[in-house]
């Protein structure tokens, strides 16, 4: 069975840690370029390899990401 | 299939437990802290707990623990946490009582508070964050420092003929009678911070059972302390402080019960 | 007709525990007051109205426990003598700053560091002005007998609870190891759930999603917030002298000097009062039944009548000061006490004072 998935991040509230992006199996996150109003360089989803496994918000610290996934 | 499809209320598979509150954790960015009150979080909602459960935050960092998991809060003296839970639990016996401990305030200024709520066999849950290191005051060492490894106040590595050896709690309070379930886990991959959910699910689960004392021990990080980017300090946790804190159970009760 | 037994002031602490319906008693061996938890673990309690009773490893930890107890609304209680209370000093701070209800009994013997195991009453300033770190004060009573021993426990968890502030029944090892016959009440029931949450609503019970969480701490860490709560308490500490003032007099009417003395002293300043009296020197006395709220101003009013004032203490002169604070120089004020655990007799006292007023 395959899935696709899609995150998304709370980025106001992120700071950056880049953990999600260690622990994502699929390389679909990574720190941007740009910085939110605390000055952290937040976590971003790129690409379309996500498959909505979670591993990402499950080491999130500050709960910022949500995780959407479908069967396809 | 395109993102605005997938990205539908009914496809959400993970996300922010309900009873982690609103207030933005004042933890460092990376830091254990933020994933264990989620999962304790996650526990007592889905054990449909909230309205009996009593938690009681230390001194240290996780001294504002309260302002985060939605439920009634106790903020105790620096070490005395199994105190207050000690009298919370046996004055209100159909609570769930926890107490959310650092390595300074559990394994050193409170030693005598956690090893004799162990010997009593208290039915409450002690969640205890281990990262080597006081992170609140500014990364001094704390009992579980790993020798060699450097802190404020041991600038040239912990050296044992100064300053002693690494204490391993959860190892000492296991041959105490009156704990029932002593764990070791960590929560820097998803792999391990589903064992820890089961782990903390399991704890609580043993303190409605009156057999004793329920100890889950997180191998954490401290990246400002130790000075890393929180991805290498879940690195050097791995090949550092697991040798000395190896990840597990240590003891159970209802699984090691001796033949009779 | 009223139950009497003839029992220890100690007993009487937890025998009075008990019929008061406390709910959990949690406390560390120490002379002059171990028969409090003794007595209480040879009654039982936890059989016939529920209460508990532990012994903890140390002092620290009982005042923590009592502490949690106290977070979920219930009624609790410690002892100790003086070393022990000075250990549980850290956590009578963090009740106060928490807003906890809870009494606690020190009875006193004597000091410095580990002292003697005979009374005294020098933890007067430790109690009375401090007892831990920060801005605060404690409700402090002090018994002279056995039945205040009794009946200063319901008193003090009144006190407790409607001021949410730690109270000390601040006795001594005379009054603690005294018999003498005690008057007791019928049981009464201990706090009901529905009565816990009536009384204290902020107490940890957990939480219903009808309220917000109950959170029980001490902490700010914001300078203004710190300060607001600071003048808050002060608010309720001017509200605590204005009304918990209690003291009794003996012999002051007509007096022309006066003693002042509480606890075990002022039943042997009475003593000394009657041999005056009978030598033809008209002597009173102002007994302190609560030391804080301290009654400054009936010993201020009196002080306008005399001709001297004498605080007579089991220290080195502690309380003297209050009253030095409450005479404000109207009169002479003078100090007689004995120290290390020994105690006067009436013919020290009437020996004392009449040295201090130059009286044959």
């Amino acid at each position: 069975m395959a899935f696709r998935g899609s995150i998304e991040i709370d980025t106001p509230h992120c700071k950056g840690c880049g953990v999600c992006v260690a622990n994502c199996p699929t390389g679909s996150i990574q720190l941007s370029r740009m910085v939110n109003s605390k000055g952290y360089n937040y976590a971003e989803m790129v690409g379309d390899a996500c498959i909505g496994c979670s591993a990402c918000a499950l080491v999130c610290p500050d709960s910022v990401i949500t995780v959407y996934r479908v069967k396809i | 299939m395109d993102t605005a499809e997938i990205m539908r209320p009914e496809n959400i598979v993970y996300r922010k437990p309900a009873l982690i509150t609103d207030n933005v954790m004042h933890y460092c960015p990376g830091c254990s802290h933020g994933v264990v009150h989620k999962l304790i979080a996650e526990v007592i909602d889905e054990m449909g707990i909230q309205d009996s459960t009593i938690g009681i935050s230390p001194v240290g960092c996780s001294v504002f623990a309260y302002n985060y998991i939605d439920i009634d809060w106790q903020e105790a003296a620096h070490g005395r946490a199994p105190a207050l839970a000690t009298a919370t639990k046996r004055l209100c016996p159909d609570k769930h009582v926890f107490t959310y401990q650092g390595d300074g305030d559990l394994a050193s200024i409170g030693t005598a508070e956690i090893i004799h709520a162990c010997s009593r066999g208290e039915n409450i849950v002690v969640i205890f964050i281990n990262n080597g290191i006081y992170g609140m005051t500014g990364g001094q060492m704390a009992p579980t420092t790993l020798i060699g490894m450097k802190t404020s106040t041991t600038p040239y590595g912990r050296d044992p003929k100064i300053n002693g050896f690494p204490m391993v709690i959860a190892d000492m309070i296991s041959h105490l009678d009156g704990t029932a379930y002593i764990t070791r886990q960590s929560v820097h991959t998803a792999a391990a911070v589903r064992k820890a959910k089961s782990a903390i699910r399991k704890a609580f689960e043993y303190s409605e059972k009156n057999i004793g004392l329920s100890f889950v021990e997180i191998v954490s990080t401290c990246n400002s302390g130790w000075k890393m980017s929180p991805v290498d300090a879940n690195k050097w946790m791995v090949e550092n402080m697991f040798k000395k804190y190896p990840i597990g159970d240590i003891k159970d009760v209802l699984k090691d019960a001796p033949a009779l | 007709m009223a139950e009497k037994i003839l029992m220890k002031g100690n007993e009487a602490i937890a025998i009075s525990a008990i019929r008061n319906g406390v709910d959990g008693y949690f406390g560390y061996p120490i002379t002059p007051q171990s028969e409090v938890m003794e007595t209480l673990m040879k009654e039982r309690p936890w059989l016939t109205t529920g209460m508990v009773v532990l012994q903890a490893e140390s002092e620290t930890s009982s005042i923590n426990m009592i502490y949690g107890g106290a977070c979920c609304g219930k009624k609790v209680m410690t002892s100790s003598s003086s070393p022990g209370v000075s250990l549980m000093c850290e956590g009578i701070s963090y009740m106060a700053g928490a807003e906890l209800p809870c009494v606690v009994v020190d009875v006193m013997r004597g000091g410095p560091g580990l002292g003697t195991i005979q009374p005294s009453q020098s933890d007067y300033n430790m109690i009375v002005k401090g007892s831990g770190h920060g801005d605060f004060h404690n409700i402090v009573i002090a018994p002279a007998s056995a039945q205040d021993m009794y009946d200063f426990v319901d008193w003090g968890f009144e006190l407790a609870f409607r001021y949410r502030n730690p109270v000390v029944i601040l006795a001594d090892g005379i009054i603690g190891q005294m018999m003498e016959k005690v008057e007791m009440h019928e049981q009464k029931p201990r706090r009901t759930a529905e009565e816990i949450l009536r009384d204290a609503p902020w107490a940890t019970t957990g939480k219903p999603a009808s309220r917000p969480r109950n959170i029980i701490t001490s902490l700010s860490l914001d300078s203004d917030i710190q300060e607001v709560f600071n003048r808050k308490l002060a608010v309720k500490y001017a509200e605590i002298e204005a009304n918990e003032v209690k003291y009794t007099e003996y012999l002051t009417d007509d007096a022309e000097y006066l003693f002042v003395a509480f606890g075990c002293s002022s039943r042997i300043c009475e003593a000394a009062v009657d041999e005056l009296r009978e030598a033809g020197i008209r002597a009173g006395m102002l007994r302190p039944v609560t030391l804080y709220p301290y009654p400054f101003a009936r010993i201020e009013e009196l002080a306008g009548k005399m001709k001297s004032i004498m605080s007579v203490e089991l220290n080195l002169g502690q309380m003297v000061d209050d009253v030095r604070l409450a005479v404000k120089g109207t009169c002479p004020v003078g100090f007689y006490g004995r120290q290390g655990g020994n105690i006067f007799t009436p013919e020290e006292i009437t020996d004392a004072f009449k040295k201090f007023n130059n009286l044959k």
